[in-house]
């Protein structure tokens, strides 16, 4: 004889209580997709416009090309221009920010003590936090007349020194913290066992701690990079819109994302070409900075299984 | 023999020195790191405050902008970053809290798990403007929402969705396990302990993490101005379907034209949008203080 042990309505409220359970698991799951689609879309749209650009530009003159006249009457689709200047804005502001990033990690994780950490660590936030259009103004307003003209001759109002120093102070938040939290990472034993063979302070953090923190540095300093080459206000606004195949920092250059940011201001018609040409250049774009952030993501990957 | 071991101990003694010194000085050469980013913060601020402050008005807030600098203001570019930010907060948080309970609490399939993380890291590294452009094509011409409130939202959600759900989960891996296990072993299930255990502890946290991520969305100006473009609106927004300008963007509007006036105005409208900035950061930073006690047993 089955005897009823649990009623009908208590097992009823377990199933409803398993099925909302159900419904809740696919709820979160389809929300935290959304970025694996958003990077499907990103793709797709990118690759969908610069058809109809590669439908008219051969892709051999868009790769190989040194002269980018897109808004002009007479159109040559040579990417290289766009390319150099936003090199070398990026390599300026790596120059910027890995001395200054890495000094200020070094000397967070190994020197500073809680008191000085704390202020100090809320001021390289706020640099991360501050608007690039501020940045921008400041480069225009500031780094430019007061800084560069006294001390460089030959510079202009645009420059894409200004440029680049500015996304070099920019890209140092990213720097230091991701730094820190690599070097913070390496076991305190190591430290120990240095000590312990009678080295000192400054061998224990250079040649014990500092290499082996050295793929997490690595890896931000990639990343610093992809978001230097992605800054778009800065150049737009302290860089100049003059197309420029050279590689005198002290000129005006446009970047890929300056020309875009012109283009966009321009207001240029839905289906012509100076409007597909945006997406040419933004898949370019995309396609450097993801490959960098793969690899980026990468070398955190293997450092992070090593401890 | 003398000699050698004297010779040996002056070279010696002078490495060690050599080191002592470098052991000093190390820190004080790193500390010069911080002096870069400390006198450009220091100077920057001085120079918005020095040519800004004198154009500080309550009409920068209450006027539209105007071919004369001196009747212009920022009413429309104000409206337009509330109504665009706080829709795209509507869309970001919530999705981006979901996000982080699946990554942290639900998922049980460690590759689907490990997929999405890196998904959203790849997400993160994506240039804005690029996301304008992705908006501009898709929201814009291809669904047909023209250049509007609506496409600028969406394409601002999807930007700082990377970090709102990295900081809730971030915020979920602070509760201690034996609280979650503990409900799990009382028979609750996975939406009970979501429910009455993660949420409540973790929320405080998860909305730092939004406030400081909706102050990004505050600031970016690139794919807003790819989707926009650089408008002259002289009107308060009434629907999400009307074109807009933000607040950086009008600054952008305002720095690049070469008279002083303009230099001015566009100071004083920095100083406003980095007090609301400020505000919002120090309202997150008091939120994690005040709950900071509260998240341990």
């Amino acid at each position: 004889m089955q005897q009823q042990v649990f009623s009908e309505t208590l097992l009823e409220s377990v199933r409803r209580r398993q099925r909302a359970s159900k419904t809740f698991n696919y709820i979160f799951l389809t929300a935290s997709s959304v970025a694996f689609i958003t990077i499907i879309v990103i793709v797709g749209s990118l690759f969908y416009e610069s058809l109809f650009f590669f439908n008219q530009v051969s892709v051999v003159e868009f790769l190989t090309g040194t002269e980018w006249t897109v808004l002009f009457v007479d159109k040559k689709f040579g990417i290289w221009p766009l390319m150099t200047a936003t090199a070398i804005t990026s390599a300026i502001a790596l120059l910027v920010a890995v001395p200054s990033g890495l000094a200020t990690a070094i000397y967070l994780s190994e020197y500073a003590r809680p008191a000085i950490r704390r202020p100090v660590k809320s001021i390289i936030e706020m640099l991360a936090g501050i608007p690039t259009v501020v940045y921008g103004y400041f480069a225009l307003y500031f780094i430019s007349p007061n800084l560069l003209k006294q001390l460089i001759p030959g510079v202009g109002i645009h420059n894409a020194l200004a440029v680049g120093l500015m996304i070099g102070v920019l890209i140092i938040p990213i720097v230091a913290s991701l730094s820190e939290d690599a070097l913070y990472a390496v076991p305190e034993d190591f430290r120990q066992a240095a000590y312990a063979l009678g080295a000192r302070k400054v061998d224990v953090v250079f040649r014990v701690v500092l290499p082996a923190a050295l793929s997490g540095i690595l890896a931000s300093i990639i990343l610093a990079f992809t978001r230097a080459m992605g800054e778009t206000m800065i150049a737009a606004i302290a860089g100049g819109f003059r197309v420029i195949f050279s590689f005198d920092p002290r000129e005006a250059m446009q970047t890929m994302t300056s020309f875009i940011a012109q283009v966009a201001t321009g207001d240029a018609p839905h289906g012509t070409v100076e409007y597909q040409s945006i997406f040419a250049v933004g898949l370019v774009l995309f396609i450097i900075t993801f490959v960098f952030n793969i690899i980026a993501i990468r070398v955190v990957k293997k450092w992070q299984i090593r401890y | 023999m003398a000699d050698t071991v004297l010779g040996l101990g002056w070279q010696e003694s002078r490495r060690v020195r050599w080191k002592k010194t470098l052991d000093k000085v190390a820190p004080i050469l790193l500390s010069f790191g911080l002096f870069i980013g400390i006198a450009t913060v220091a100077s920057l601020l001085i120079t918005v405050a020095t040519t800004g402050g004198d154009r500080l008005s309550w009409t920068l807030i209450t006027e539209y902008p105007h071919p004369n600098p001196a009747n212009a203001g920022m009413r429309s570019a104000i409206l337009g970053t509330i109504w665009t930010v706080g829709l795209s907060a509507l869309i970001c948080v919530p999705l981006g809290i979901a996000a982080a309970l699946y990554l942290t609490a639900w998922s049980e399939n460690k590759v689907i798990k490990r997929f999405i993380e890196i998904n959203i890291a790849n997400l993160a590294g994506i240039p804005s403007v690029v996301f304008g452009l992705v908006g501009l094509s898709l929201l814009t011409y291809g669904l047909g929402l023209g250049r509007s409130i609506i496409a600028g939202a969406f394409t601002l959600a999807v930007m700082t969705l990377p970090l709102v759900t990295v900081a809730a989960a971030e915020a979920v891996k602070t509760i201690p396990e034996a609280l979650i296990h503990g409900a799990y072993s009382l028979g609750a299930t996975k939406l009970q302990v979501t429910r009455y255990i993660i949420l409540p502890r973790a929320l405080p946290m998860m909305m730092t993490g939004a406030i400081l991520a909706i102050s990004r969305a505050i600031g970016e100006a690139a794919p807003i101005l790819v989707i926009s473009g650089l408008l002259f609106i002289r009107q308060d927004p009434s629907s999400i379907f009307d074109r807009f300008t933000v607040m950086p963007l009008q600054i952008y509007n305002w720095v690049s034209r070469p008279q002083v006036a303009f230099q001015e105005l566009s100071s004083a409208a920095i100083i406003v949008l980095m007090l609301i900035l400020l505000s919002m950061n120090s309202a997150a930073i008091a939120l994690r203080y005040r709950y900071q006690r509260r998240l341990t047993l």
